[in-house]
């Protein structure tokens, strides 16, 4: 996960044209157009197409698997969206879910990373215990919990009745208060390890000597946490951050298995799913579809700008 | 509750009543028309079926019957559970105008949505065969002239009950009314409970946010004469205080005689508990019965059935059942009616009848000795699957879901707790006016 970024001295070259004036850098600048060419046509036919054919769809009152004629509505979608009240709640559903699950995951992984990262015996077995959670497929992995949490043969119940913590049984996914929390269990249960795994990358490249000059200087083992593990971090917790936030923004098969977005856990995509799949409104589930976009956005747009790694 | 009046005979009476019957049925069963099945070698069909109970393995056998018979090669798909679920699949494959599946079972509250996909029935199976079924269905499956499905089986709910819990407690038959169910489930399930069973329940049914709770609430609501959410004729009739006073009944019994997690249960959920010896009561479809009474079932021979309690405007049963839908892009429309039409057939329904205790939506079969003899409800519970409450798919048509995902997420709503009956009946009415508009 290392980033070798060119050098300044390069990019200036480049820039002015260095010691081979104005053509040799139109040249070289040319060259780079050709050689990520490819990239850029994969990128559009693959994510720009169906970006653009999911927003013109969003403008019409087009129904799914139905040979009625498509009429064009403008924004009226849109409109209707925001006077919808499941939508909103979903989008708070989904923000809920995404704030505590992303949060508990990087503290909890970040723990994780740490410890996998010092030394100790059987290091290597460790690693590879930790990642099997990340390992099972979350459609699996969901609908063991689901079974863990059954209010009637569950093992959660049976197990905290026997310590005498409950004196009768509770259903986990069936009470309003309780099911995202539930499911969020689930979702950070599964994808810790992701986040160490990723976080631990970055704690790997940290140069050792900074500790090293760090001790000498007499800085505490906290305070060498707080101003050279953190500090350096930032890049990898930067991406971690990043793919776990837009992996939580788009939550559906965790919620779908557990609960279907039933007890208040209806997020954005299993609302989603519903709209165009079992209503057929392919119209207002592009609508959907791309407020899910822009909400990924502008979280994209955040974090780059709170977190970016600063270009001196 | 019209016991056939041969059943009540005493001794000779009944016996020649019963060689009466036999000689009626055999003239009956003399009467199918002899189908004269095609040869279809090299033709292969792929049929997508529901797999709920032993529903696919008894489709499969007739598909490998049906093979044995044209020659021709049937694949049978295996669908979700969950009637949502399973239509949201087939509307990706006929979205995509699929051809990779000709038979379709579809609910009997879609016609109206999938019509349009359908190949009209009416074209390649006879009158007369058409005319055994049962003609409501048959008139719930035409859209528009358009016969969009055979009956396959018919359903409606029932009240499944332990028979030597309701002896041991003193009870001489089941509740007539749901007060009496939430009593006596109350009492059986405290006494189980004292007697150790610490995880005992008493009445069990499907209240997961799907469309089997409309199901169940309609029949709840029906019954305290709180209407079937819309009328025929489009009004939208659900916010009316008898609906109030059935949903705050059911919701008092989640957590009291009805696990907490009842909200999340589907039909097998119910049906794994009830099996398993702990619970009394259970609602759930006529699948169940064969189930109940089958070897590896803690409650067989202990367990029958019975018509719904009444809220006070007597029983009510939602009207449930699949049918045979072939699509209009499959590349073998006439192999697949073929196949449609055997596996809606007399003999078929009545194997199905027979090992499953599915529901026959051919008449003649429900006075059938050897259909009596496997599944005696049939029978005696005649009454119920003819006059089973319909929910309200032909009026909405292919808006239907809609009107349905708002009923159940509200009914939910109220289980659950978030919100009372009296909240969720006056929001749940004006959106229902706002889909049907």
């Amino acid at each position: 996960m290392v980033i070798d970024r060119p050098e300044p001295l390069l990019l200036e070259e480049a820039a002015t044209g260095g010691r081979g004036g104005v053509t040799l850098a139109a040249r070289q600048a040319r060259l780079g157009w050709l050689l990520v060419l490819p990239t850029l046509l994969v990128l559009v036919g693959v994510a720009l197409y169906p970006l653009v054919d999911t927003f013109l769809n969003s403008l019409t009152n087009a129904r799914l698997g139905s040979s009625r004629a498509v009429r064009f509505v403008g924004l009226a979608n849109y409109k209707d969206l925001f006077s919808d009240p499941v939508f909103l709640q979903a989008v708070g559903n989904t923000l809920y879910f995404t704030v505590v699950s992303v949060a508990a995951e990087l503290v909890l992984g970040l723990l994780m990373a740490l410890v996998i990262h010092s030394r100790f015996p059987a290091r290597g077995l460790m690693r590879a215990a930790v990642l099997v959670p990340w390992a099972i497929p979350t459609v699996v992995s969901a609908q063991m919990w689901r079974w863990m949490y059954n209010d009637v043969f569950g093992v959660l119940n049976d197990l905290l009745m026997r310590v005498g913590l409950l004196d009768a049984p509770v259903a986990w996914t069936a009470s309003p208060g309780l099911a995202m929390n539930a499911v969020i269990a689930v979702d950070v249960w599964k994808t810790t390890p992701f986040m160490a795994l990723l976080l631990l990358a970055g704690l790997q490249v940290i140069a050792g000597d900074l500790y090293e000059a760090a001790t000498v200087d007499g800085a505490s083992r906290i305070r060498q946490f707080f101003s050279i593990t953190l500090p350096l971090l930032r890049p990898a917790m930067l991406v971690a951050l990043i793919f776990r936030t837009l992996d939580a923004l788009r939550v559906f098969d965790v919620v779908f298995v557990m609960t279907a977005g039933a007890s208040g856990t209806e997020t954005v995509a299993t609302y989603n799913r519903r709209i165009l799949v079992e209503f057929q409104q392919l119209g207002y589930g592009s609508a959907i579809s791309m407020v899910i976009f822009l909400i990924i956005f502008l979280f994209v747009l955040l974090y780059v700008r709170v977190l970016g790694v600063s270009e001196e | 509750m019209s016991q056939r009046s041969w059943r009540r005979m005493q001794g000779w009476g009944a016996a020649l009543a019963f060689l009466l019957a036999m000689a009626l049925l055999s003239g009956a069963a003399a009467a199918q028309p002899e189908v004269q099945w095609p040869d279809l070698s090299g033709v292969s069909l792929t049929v997508a079926a529901g797999a709920v109970g032993q529903e696919l393995q008894l489709t499969k056998e007739a598909a490998a019957a049906f093979s044995e018979l044209t020659g021709a090669k049937v694949d049978v798909l295996e669908t979700p559970d969950l009637a949502t679920d399973r239509l949201g699949l087939y509307l990706q494959y006929l979205g995509a105008r699929s051809p990779d599946i000709d038979v379709y079972q579809i609910d009997v509250i879609w016609p109206g949505i999938l019509a349009e996909h359908a190949v009209d029935l009416s074209q390649y199976v006879p009158e007369e065969e058409i005319a055994q079924h049962f003609p409501a269905i048959i008139e719930n499956n035409t859209v528009d002239g358009k016969l969009v499905g055979l009956p396959w089986f018919t359903d409606a709910g029932l009240l499944y009950y332990r028979t030597d819990l309701l002896e041991k407690y003193g009870y001489d038959g089941p509740p007539q009314t749901w007060q009496e169910l939430t009593d006596m489930a109350k009492a059986i399930q405290e006494g189980e409970r004292a007697a150790g069973n610490r995880s005992f329940w008493g009445f069990v049914w499907q209240g997961n946010r799907y469309e089997g709770l409309t199901c169940d609430a309609l029949e709840w609501q029906a019954s305290f004469g709180g209407g079937s959410i819309i009328e025929p004729d489009g009004t939208v009739s659900v916010n009316n205080a008898k609906t109030a006073e059935a949903l705050n009944l059911a919701r008092s019994w989640v957590g009291t005689i009805s696990p907490p997690g009842v909200t999340t249960y589907a039909e097998e959920e119910a049906r794994a508990i009830f099996q398993s010896g702990n619970a009394a009561f259970m609602r759930n479809w006529p699948y169940a019965y064969a189930l109940a009474q089958g070897e590896d079932s803690a409650v067989a021979g202990k367990a029958d059935v019975a018509p719904l309690p009444s809220g006070g405007a007597g029983s009510a049963a939602t009207l449930g059942g699949w049918e045979l839908m072939v699509s209009t892009y499959s590349r073998n429309q006439e192999a697949a009616a073929w196949l449609a039409r055997y596996l809606a057939s007399y003999e078929e329904q009545k194997r199905r009848a027979v090992i499953g205790s599915f529901n026959p939506t051919i008449e003649a079969l429900y006075e059938d000795p050897e259909v009596l003899a496997a599944s005696p409800f049939m029978g005696s519970l005649y009454d119920v699957f003819t006059h089973a409450v319909a929910r309200p798919s032909t009026v909405s048509g292919d808006r239907y879901n809609e009107v349905s995902t708002a009923y159940f997420t509200a009914v939910h709503q109220v289980l659950t707790g978030e919100a009372t009956a009296e909240q969720v009946l006056p929001r749940l009415d004006s959106e229902l006016k706002r889909i049907m508009r």
